[in-house]
């Protein structure tokens, strides 16, 4: 790669739109600001395929192996000769896929916004904030240091927050937008601690120099992180999980995820970009940057993030098959999804046949990323056509909108998992490499797969066919159509993604130690989830195509079910339990009485001794000549017994 | 025990008395008569010392004008039947605390010093010699701090008058 | 005159000087304070003529000072009583309490 400073354009691009449209889009762009994101965003993606394409295919390999490219590096704080945080640009199989979809899908929700978000006041403070989550995005996957990656990975958060709390005169967006940012930010303490932990047991801060003295079996680094115990564990088995309690705060693992279906309080074309295909991947990119300290040096962290992955993949399916709100659905969808990665990557090995998992995780984050904004930017033209999020008030809506309908099933079908679809790629990897480490992760996932594709076709079912929707019922008169031709635009792009993006060699060009990875596809073995998937799809189809009552009679049997289920199994009661009567009662009062009484009350004791002290002293100046002549003459007598015995 | 030692004795213990009552009286007038009796023991003292031209300037000046002087001013200011006030909570100990420490201090010092007596001649304190002395221009003389004491009489004079004077009323 | 010894003399006069202090510090009126302050002029004059005929019987430099100490002190108790008049009447009253315009 000889002139590397292209490539500091393509996080900048974003920055320097930010910069621009949140000075002075309000006053002179306007809707201009649009065309402005759009165009930056659509020249930086072309960078970064331009990129892509040099990496994979012309010059990225060494002996067939993908290199670890430094393209840009430079020292920014030096805090002693072997430690310091060097800025710096970092080309490898996982950044480079990461640059394309971010920038990618970007664009899309950049064009699809110019039609969504038309009329609203605030139109250029909305891309504004969209070119600063790119360029945070971006930076994050490019950081070649973990300092690096932490101060872009809490940017990332501020511009989550920025856009969930968008509609600031809603009560539930602003308590939303806090809540994501809190919860998200309660994490980065234990991914602080654990950057902590990590740099200074490998005595660096660069992930280069970090992952290869941490993989290094006979590295003294090594020998002492992995010898420091503490409570039961070594100092790299905290570190790495308190780096893996960051990355599953941002990417809504249980129990972090309470703020991911609140999210969906914002826009939904930054649901599509944030919520679904961008950030809440950006955990799953952290473990996978860190993969190689995971697999060789503590397999006990990648158990943990197997379990935690699938717990969570479990969960968010099931709860998803109760929801009624289309976003929340899919919100819970993504948690799953991600869920599906995470464990993915944690029933991985290093190198060679073992790092299945690893490919297949980074593939499934691909593919996802295409059907994932796909199905939230269909919802967003459903939600812009109905005004309203509930799937009570949908329903044959196919007749009105025939390309989002098209699309959304494209969509679904992918996320089922269903040939010829990208998904069913990508899903046959991960149960293949869940089924030859992880009997039980396998039957999670299994299940899991076979509930996904019931929860997505009630959506579908629900939205497209099903019982006439008040648009029906009011003669068919449309108001507002399908949407502007730059609503469309990018559904369509989208779709043939999740059409193709299945066929891409994803073996050849992302694996976990940079060799290519043969994939065999084992026809029997891949039937088993096709064949589930197929009978939840008959199964939702017969529940949810026409109006009956089968639905509630099934409710009504696993009531129990049902209720956990509908409730998100109270999780966000119990979180609201613990914070108001255990952490505000026991741990807030009492310091804020603390602060009160001790703290302002030393300082107000402190005055009050000195104004006492001065009323004392103040009483010497009586104007009174007697008592002037006592203290002169007590004086003399003292400094007369000082001066004559005391002092000779 | 000779009848000079007696005698001293005796007149310091008339001085410290009356001194003692004088500051100790409540009611001014007696306070004022106290401090008349002791000032003419401090003159007898004089006379035991034989320093007679003392005693006389001393019973003149201090007895005949200056306690008559407090007596009239008794008289201008105050009732000088009625009892005094009392001192102040705590100021009477503390101050009798001070001063007697002050004593102790003092006079272990003198104690602690031997003072020899000269035993060189004498020169005798008679008139004459103390008339001479006092407007002699020679070493020893004193008519130098004899006139800045008559400037100061007189300066005395015009200030008492000065800050006792009535103010004139404003003629019309 | 040889038999006391200065000592006793110079006894006398420190106890003198400090029941005047003793005076000046505990009296209210301001009269009484002007005796006080009496009592110890009187102690210095004392010991100057003490001194004068123990240790240095040849010149008469102490009945001087006595004389010029006597002096002075009648000047003094003269304007002191003016001052006391005139105190009198702005506050009606010559207790030394009431008079604290120089207070903070």
């Amino acid at each position: 790669m000889p002139d590397k400073i292209y490539l500091s354009l393509i996080p900048l691009l974003p920055l320097a739109t930010f910069v621009l449209l949140g000075l002075f889009g309000r006053k002179y762009f306007k809707t201009f600001s649009g065309i402005i994101g759009t165009t930056s965003l659509f020249i930086s993606c072309l960078i970064s395929l331009t990129t892509a394409y040099n990496y994979f295919f012309v010059s990225g390999k060494v002996n067939g192996v993908y290199q670890h490219i430094i393209a840009l590096k430079y020292t920014w704080l030096q805090f002693s000769p072997d430690i310091s945080i060097d800025m710096g640009i970092i080309l490898d199989p996982i950044s480079v896929m990461m640059i394309v979809v971010v920038t990618f899908v970007s664009l899309m929700v950049h064009i699809y916004s110019l039609g969504y978000m038309k009329g609203e006041e605030r139109f250029a403070t909305y891309y504004s904030f969209l070119s600063l989550f790119t360029f945070s995005m971006l930076g994050l996957v490019l950081s070649s240091n973990i300092f690096q990656i932490y101060i872009f990975w809490e940017l990332v958060g501020v511009s989550s927050f920025l856009l969930i709390g968008y509609y600031y005169d809603k009560p539930s967006a602003v308590a939303a937008s806090k809540k994501a940012f809190i919860v998200t930010r309660f994490a980065d303490l234990g991914f602080l601690i654990g950057i902590l932990i990590l740099s200074f047991n490998a005595r660096t801060l660069d992930f280069e120099t970090l992952i290869q003295r941490l993989t290094d079996l006979s590295s003294p680094q090594l020998q002492t992180a992995a010898a420091a115990s503490f409570l039961g564990a070594s100092a790299l088995t905290w570190g790495l999980i308190l780096v893996f309690i960051g990355g599953a705060g941002k990417s809504a693992m249980f129990p972090l995820h309470i703020w991911l279906p609140d999210a969906m309080e914002g826009p939904t074309p930054v649901s599509a970009l944030i919520h679904a295909a961008t950030m809440v991947v950006a955990g799953v990119f952290l473990v996978a940057r860190l993969f190689p300290v995971f697999a060789i040096s503590c397999p006990v962290a990648l158990h943990v993030v197997a379990y935690v992955g699938a717990l969570s993949a479990l969960l968010a399916a099931i709860i998803a098959c109760t929801q009624t709100d289309i976003k929340r659905v899919l919100a819970y969808s993504t948690m799953s999804q991600i869920g599906y990665m995470m464990f993915a990557l944690g029933v991985a090995g290093y190198g060679g046949e073992n790092g299945l998992g690893f490919m297949a995780s980074m593939f499934h984050l691909f593919t996802h990323a295409f059907f994932k904004a796909l199905l939230f930017l269909g919802a967003g033209a459903v939600i812009h056509m109905i005004h309203s999020n509930e799937m009570k008030d949908m329903g044959g809506l196919r007749k009105f909108m025939p390309i989002t309908h098209i699309t959304f099933l494209i969509a679904c079908l992918a996320i089922a998992g269903i040939p010829p679809f990208a998904g069913f790629f990508s899903k046959e990897e991960i149960l293949t490499a869940a089924f030859h480490s992880d009997k039980i992760i396998y039957s999670v996932a299994l299940i899991t797969a076979a509930i996904t594709a019931f929860y997505m076709f009630r959506l579908y079912f629900s939205i497209f066919w099903n019982a006439p929707s008040h648009l029906e019922r009011a003669g068919g008169e449309v108001h507002h159509g399908e949407g502007t031709a730059s609503m469309k635009l990018p559904l369509i792009i989208l779709a043939a993604g999740a059409l193709l993006a299945g066929f891409i060699p994803f073996g050849e060009l992302v694996t976990s130690d940079g060799a290519p990875l043969e994939t065999h596809m084992d026809l029997t073995f891949s039937i088993a989830p096709v064949l589930l998937a197929i009978t939840a799809i008959l199964f939702a189809r017969s529940m949810y195509m026409k109006q009956n009552n089968l639905p509630q009679k099934i409710s009504k049997t696993v009531s129990a079910l049902y209720q956990y289920s509908y409730h998100k199994f109270y999780i966000d009661e119990i979180y609201l339990f613990i914070t108001k009567k255990i952490v505000f009662n026991l741990i807030g009062r009492p310091a804020a009485w603390i602060d009160r009484n001790i703290v302002d009350g030393t300082m107000n004791m402190i005055a009050a001794l000195t104004g006492i002290f001065s009323d004392t002293i103040r009483g010497f100046q009586s104007g009174k000549v007697q008592n002037y002549a006592i203290y002169f003459f007590a004086g003399v007598i003292g400094f007369a017994v000082l001066f004559i015995y005391l002092w000779k | 025990m000779t009848a000079n030692q007696i005698l001293f004795y005796l007149i310091s213990a008339f001085i410290l008395g009356a001194g003692l009552i004088a500051v100790t009286a409540r009611k001014v007038f007696r306070s004022a008569i106290w401090l008349l009796f002791s000032l003419i023991g401090i003159a007898a003292f004089y006379f035991w010392i034989r320093v007679e031209f003392v005693a006389a300037v001393q019973i003149i000046v201090y007895v005949g004008g200056i306690v008559v002087l407090i007596i009239f001013s008794i008289f201008l200011t105050q009732q000088s039947g009625k009892e005094m006030a009392k001192p102040l909570q705590g100021r009477a100990a503390f101050s009798a605390l001070a001063v007697i420490s002050g004593f102790v201090l003092t006079y272990l010092l003198i104690f602690q010093h031997s003072f020899n007596p000269a035993t060189n001649n004498s020169i005798e304190g008679s008139v004459a010699n103390i008339g001479s002395q006092l407007l002699s221009i020679s070493e020893h003389g004193y008519v130098l701090p004899f006139e800045v004491v008559s400037i100061l009489l007189l300066a005395a004079m015009i200030g008492c008058i000065v800050i006792a004077i009535k103010s004139r009323p404003e003629t019309k | 005159m040889n038999e006391i010894p200065l000592s006793h003399i110079l006894f006398v006069s420190t106890a003198l000087f400090f029941i005047g202090a003793y005076g000046f510090f505990t009296r209210r009126n301001m009269i009484t304070m002007l005796m006080a302050i009496e009592l110890i002029l009187n102690s210095v004059n004392i010991n100057f003529v003490a001194f004068n005929k123990y240790l240095y019987p040849d010149k008469l430099d102490g009945i001087f000072f006595t004389i010029f100490i006597i002096t002075i002190a009648a000047a003094e108790a003269a304007v002191a009583i003016a001052i006391i008049i005139n105190l009198y009447r702005s506050h009606k009253s010559i207790d030394v309490e009431n008079a604290d315009e120089l207070k903070f």
